[in-house]
Parts: C-alpha cells; sequence; structure tokens
C-alpha cells in the first residue's frame, strides 16, 4: 500500500496578495501569523486597508495574542479561542459575503483544510485559496473504517480516537473531508502492533 | 437466451463458483507472459457472441446473488452510494444507458417500455415492475443511479468534467479492490489515482485523462485491470479491510486452488449525453486458480506474470503473503511451453 508520495497530498505554495481583491480574508494560526505579518509587509496599503484576519489563539496568553495582534497592526485582527470557533466565524462571513472576496489560509494543515472545506462550501474553488504551511506538522486523519476523525496527529501509526484501532496515515488527503486517511495497519496480523513513531511534528 | 442464475455467496461461507461456460468467457487480463501498467484503453465494441464483450453491459449466471450481496452492503454501509447534488441530469443519464442497454441484449429478463417521459421498466430475475416519470426523482424509489444501480452487476462512478479535468462526483460501489468513494468523492483524476505506485511517473495518467477529456459519445471505450482476492469476496473495501485483511494469512499449499482467485474488472467508459459527465463501470469477474488451470494457456501464463510482476505492484495490489504460496502451486501447470500472444484460451 502507498503511503507517501501520493498526488493528492496538497500543495502549499506560500500567501501572495491579490491586488484585484475587494475584500481580503485571512485565517491564520499562531505560526501562520508570522507568514500573514510578511504578506503585510509586502503588499500595498490598498491590500491592508482591505484586509481582515481571524486568528486562532488556541492556547496562548492574552499577552501573546495582543503581540500578534500588535504585529499584525494595522490589519484588523479578530481572536478566535479555536480553530472550531475560527471556522464558525468563517462560514457566518462566507454566507453573506458578496463577489471579490480573497479567502486567505496560513498555519497547520488542518487549519488550512478547514478553512478550504469551509470555502468549497460556499462555492470558492479551493484552488483559489492562496495557502501557506507553517509550523507543526499535525495532521487530521479520518478513521476508514468508523469514519471518526483524530484531530492533532503527531504520530504514525495512531490509535483512531473514536473506534480504537491502530492507524497507518497515509499520504492520501480528501479536500472535503479536511484530512488524512487512515488504514488499520494490523489488520492482516492483527498480533503485530508497531510503535507508534512521532513522524508529524 | 435465458441465463440460469445461481443461487450463492461472496461471504460467510462463500459458495461462489463459475461454471464450466463461465470460465471459458472468463475476460483473462493477460496478452503475454509478463505486465506492466499501460494505457490499455480500446473501443468498446461489441465482441464475439458468448464473450463478456458480446454487449456493453454484460449480465451473466452470478447476477441474482451479486445483487443480493449488494443489498446487505448497502444496507451496512448507505456511504457506498453517495452523489453531489449537481449530479441529478448524470444520473438519469445513467438510468437511461443501462436500462435501453439490459432490455436491449436481454430481452427474455428485462424490459422496458418508453412512452415520452411515461417509462415502465420490469426487471424479472428480481421481481420489479416499475411504472415512472424519467427526470422526476419522486416517482422512483431510490435516486436514479442507486436505483438501477441495485439492479446492474459493476460498480459505476460518474465523472463530471470541469476545468480540463474529470471529478467523481457520484458513485455507487459496494465491489471495490479496497478504495473508498467515500474518501475520493469530489477527487479529480490524480487525485483519487494518488495511491497507485509507478503510473504517475510513467505518464499514464496524463494520456488517460487527455484522451478521456476528449471521449466522445456513442463511443465508449474499456479496459481491463486486476487484481486478487482471498475468497471470493466482493466487499473488499477499505472500510471493512480490519475484517477482511486476515484472510490473506489463511493461504496454505493445500487450499490455494479454492481460496486464491484472479479477478479482474472489466472498466467501461461511456460520454452522456445530457450531463457531458463520464460513466465509469467496473464490472468484477472473479476466478479460483482451481478453475483459471482448466485452461491450459492461462496456467501456463499466470505463474510467469506473478513471478515478475514488478515488487510496487505486488505490494500495492497486496499480494505479498501468499505470492509465494500461489506460484509453487501455479508452478505445477507451467511446463515451460511458449505461449501463445492474447489472452483467450487458445
Ligand atoms: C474516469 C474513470 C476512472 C476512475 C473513476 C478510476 C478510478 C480508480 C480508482 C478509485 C483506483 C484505485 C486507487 C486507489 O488505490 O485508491 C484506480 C486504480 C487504477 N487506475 Fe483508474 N480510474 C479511471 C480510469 C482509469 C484509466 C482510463 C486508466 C488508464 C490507464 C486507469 C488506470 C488505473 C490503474 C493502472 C490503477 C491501479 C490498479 C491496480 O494496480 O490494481 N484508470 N482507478
Amino acid at each position: 500500500m502507498l503511503v507517501s508520495g501520493i498526488k493528492s497530498r496538497p500543495v502549499y505554495p506560500g500567501l501572495s496578495p491579490d491586488p484585484n481583491a475587494r475584500r481580503n480574508l485571512i485565517v491564520c494560526d499562531r505560526a501562520g501569523a508570522e507568514a500573514v505579518v510578511e504578506l503585510v509587509a509586502r503588499a500595498g496599503e490598498d491590500f491592508v486597508k482591505r484586509a481582515s484576519v481571524i486568528l486562532v489563539a488556541d492556547d496562548a496568553s492574552s499577552e501573546e495574542a495582543a503581540a500578534l495582534q500588535k504585529k499584525l497592526d494595522p490589519v484588523h485582527v479578530e481572536v478566535a479561542c479555536s480553530l472550531d470557533a475560527a471556522i464558525a466565524q468563517l462560514r457566518e462571513i462566507l454566507s453573506g459575503a458578496s463577489m471579490g472576496l480573497r479567502l486567505y489560509a496560513a498555519g497547520s494543515e488542518p487549519l488550512i483544510g478547514s478553512v478550504v472545506q469551509a470555502g468549497a462550501e460556499n462555492f470558492i474553488d479551493p484552488l483559489s485559496v492562496r495557502t501557506e504551511h507553517r509550523g507543526s506538522l499535525m495532521r487530521r486523519v479520518q478513521c476508514v473504517h468508523c469514519k471518526g476523525m483524530t484531530e492533532n496527529v503527531v504520530t504514525n501509526p495512531v490509535k483512531c480516537a473514536h473506534c480504537g484501532l491502530l492507524l497507518l496515515v497515509r499520504d492520501h488527503y480528501s479536500r472535503r473531508l479536511a484530512a488524512f486517511q487512515g488504514v488499520c495497519i494490523n489488520a492482516e496480523d492483527p498480533s503485530d502492533s508497531p510503535e507508534p513513531k512521532v513522524e508529524f511534528q | 437466451m435465458v441465463i440460469a442464475f445461481k443461487n450463492e455467496t461472496f461471504r460467510d461461507d462463500f459458495t461462489f463458483s463459475n461454471s464450466p461456460a463461465a470460465i471459458r468467457r472468463f475476460p483473462f487480463p493477460f496478452h503475454e507472459d509478463k505486465y506492466m501498467y499501460s494505457v490499455n484503453i480500446e473501443p468498446h465494441v461489441p465482441g464475439p457472441k458468448g464473450s463478456v464483450y458480446e454487449f456493453p453491459i454484460d449480465i451473466d449466471e452470478h447476477y441474482v446473488s451479486e445483487m443480493r450481496d449488494r443489498e446487505l452492503v448497502l444496507k451496512a454501509d448507505p456511504g457506498r452510494c453517495q452523489a453531489l447534488p449537481h449530479m441529478m441530469t448524470a444520473q438519469w443519464d445513467m438510468l437511461e444507458l443501462l436500462m435501453t442497454s439490459m432490455a436491449r441484449d436481454y430481452p427474455e429478463h428485462f424490459s422496458l417500455t418508453q412512452d415520452g417521459d411515461r417509462w415502465h421498466w420490469i426487471n424479472r430475475p428480481l421481481g420489479i415492475d416499475q411504472k415512472f416519470t424519467f427526470g422526476d426523482v419522486k416517482t422512483l424509489p431510490y435516486e436514479p443511479m442507486e436505483y438501477i444501480g441495485r439492479q446492474c452487476q459493476g460498480d459505476f462512478s460518474i465523472q463530471d468534467q470541469r476545468d480540463g479535468q474529470l471529478w467523481m462526483d457520484a458513485g455507487i460501489i459496494t465491489t471495490q479492490a479496497d478504495w473508498s468513494l467515500d474518501f475520493d468523492i469530489g477527487m479529480n483524476f490524480f487525485e483519487w489515482h494518488g495511491p497507485v505506485p509507478l503510473a504517475h511517473q510513467a505518464g499514464v495518467f496524463d494520456r488517460a485523462l487527455k484522451f478521456l477529456l476528449n471521449l466522445q459519445h456513442g463511443r465508449p471505450v474499456r479496459r481491463l485491470n486486476w487484481t486478487m482476492t482471498i475468497n471470493p469476496r466482493l466487499d473488499t473495501s477499505p472500510e471493512n479491510y480490519h475484517k477482511w485483511g486476515v484472510d490473506r494469512t489463511t493461504v496454505t499449499p493445500e487450499n490455494v486452488g479454492d481460496k486464491v482467485h484472479l479477478r479482474v474488472e472489466l472498466q467501461g467508459l461511456w460520454r452522456l449525453p445530457r450531463s457531458n459527465t463520464i460513466l465509469f463501470s467496473i464490472r468484477c469477474y472473479m476466478i479460483k486458480m482451481r478453475e483459471l488451470v482448466t485452461v491450459p494457456k492461462w496456467g501456463r501464463r499466470l505463474p510467469r506474470v506473478l513471478r515478475t510482476l514488478p515488487p510496487e505492484l505486488v505490494d500495492y495490489k497486496g499480494l505479498t503473503r501468499y505470492r509465494d504460496t500461489t506460484l509453487e502451486w501455479l508452478s505445477k501447470y507451467d511446463d515451460g511451453a511458449p505461449t501463445t500472444l492474447g489472452c483467450g484460451p487458445d
């Protein structure tokens, strides 16, 4: 079974400003915020005026979040406490958005995947989303057996958080699910339980 | 011709087997003593009488039992049949193609009367008599793809064509060789083929896609694909791999003949007229090693193919654990004599 080198694995070309967008909506986490800072520095004033950021702060202290906000100044920043909260906010904006909105995502793959997914649900072409991967290599993994999602996966194999099967994490990636595929690693020999190794840190 | 449908199973007690006639018509996929991926696409034109190519949609002795197995799979996992919302026109296209083919080519078993949009479909083997309005979903018990998919051998997926790509946006897939519709739906040609080794680098998928984008209505094409399966199990899905994977460790020199199956997919591709989508059929044929070696040419050729198969393909097709045992069993049927070119029996 092919595990790596699979073509469905997305590529993230890096953030670049869209000078023609009427609105630039950026979602990032703390690691991705660095890429956004660079983007803002590169882009002109026009871009900045039309840009806003949803920052996933996760477990950052309020000082840390404030420091990031300051770095992104003068772009307007909304702080979301979790990825789920950020995506909920994004969905709300997209459902009421008009033409000319450009979507950006920077940070971990689950973040980028969730942004692309929310965009697709609102008829935004996944390839039109400008993306940059920064920080952790952790993955969201769907168990092909029970269909449950396991979040923030850093090891391979990984135990499914739902059915408990030991899953081989493949590079096969579904944009619709925003997840990599996990397949039972010891189906052919249940007595063989390979030790999980950190692979996606 | 009236087909005598067998009553058999593809799970639990695995009573599936082929009649001598079914063995003779088996679509053996190797035209020479070795195998590698290629763009093996040819026009899907009528073949010899009695062959699997005689009609565009082949119905055989396993029909009724296969449909029963499909019903069991769908009951346990409705996600095996899915269609994105924009695929409804394509679903009707598919229903039309299958119903008209089946009724035309197997009039003893199926009939279709069309009076404008008012259609009357009779499926005698499955005891179905359905009047419905073509184009009106409410007049059928399922959406059109599922309705006809539950009555036709073979898995089906439908590909939308946009932006110079094909997108797998619908399918009814219950007899798959280890890939997941639920995972792959919405992917493009390169993405769903992502897990296939070697072929991308060899340019096979670039050329195949280019060809398919120009596929014309009324000029379907076909190709053969193959793998091997332990026990005549139709549902070798990744969803259930944790249940059937262990089968691969059960092959012994004594049971190779009955347990090990060559599994061949006759894949047809049709441009559908209203939706401009492409219908892809994956018609699965299985044959036991014991049955296969009753054709001397196949008994000679298969071990030669298996012995020289590129290691990447051995791994991808999941043959690793039982290839050697199978080869050993098969080798007594290979006397080293030269084989003739072409797939069919001599
Ligand atoms: C549009 C129609 C087609 C569909 C929906 C389709 C679908 C698939 C899928 C789902 C797989 C399994 C991938 C996995 O391991 O997850 C596969 C395998 C493969 N496909 Fe296709 N395919 C299509 C057309 C073609 C064509 C025209 C070619 C011609 C070269 C081709 C060549 C292959 C090959 C070589 C494999 C590997 C099979 C094996 O070794 O068992 N496919 N295909």
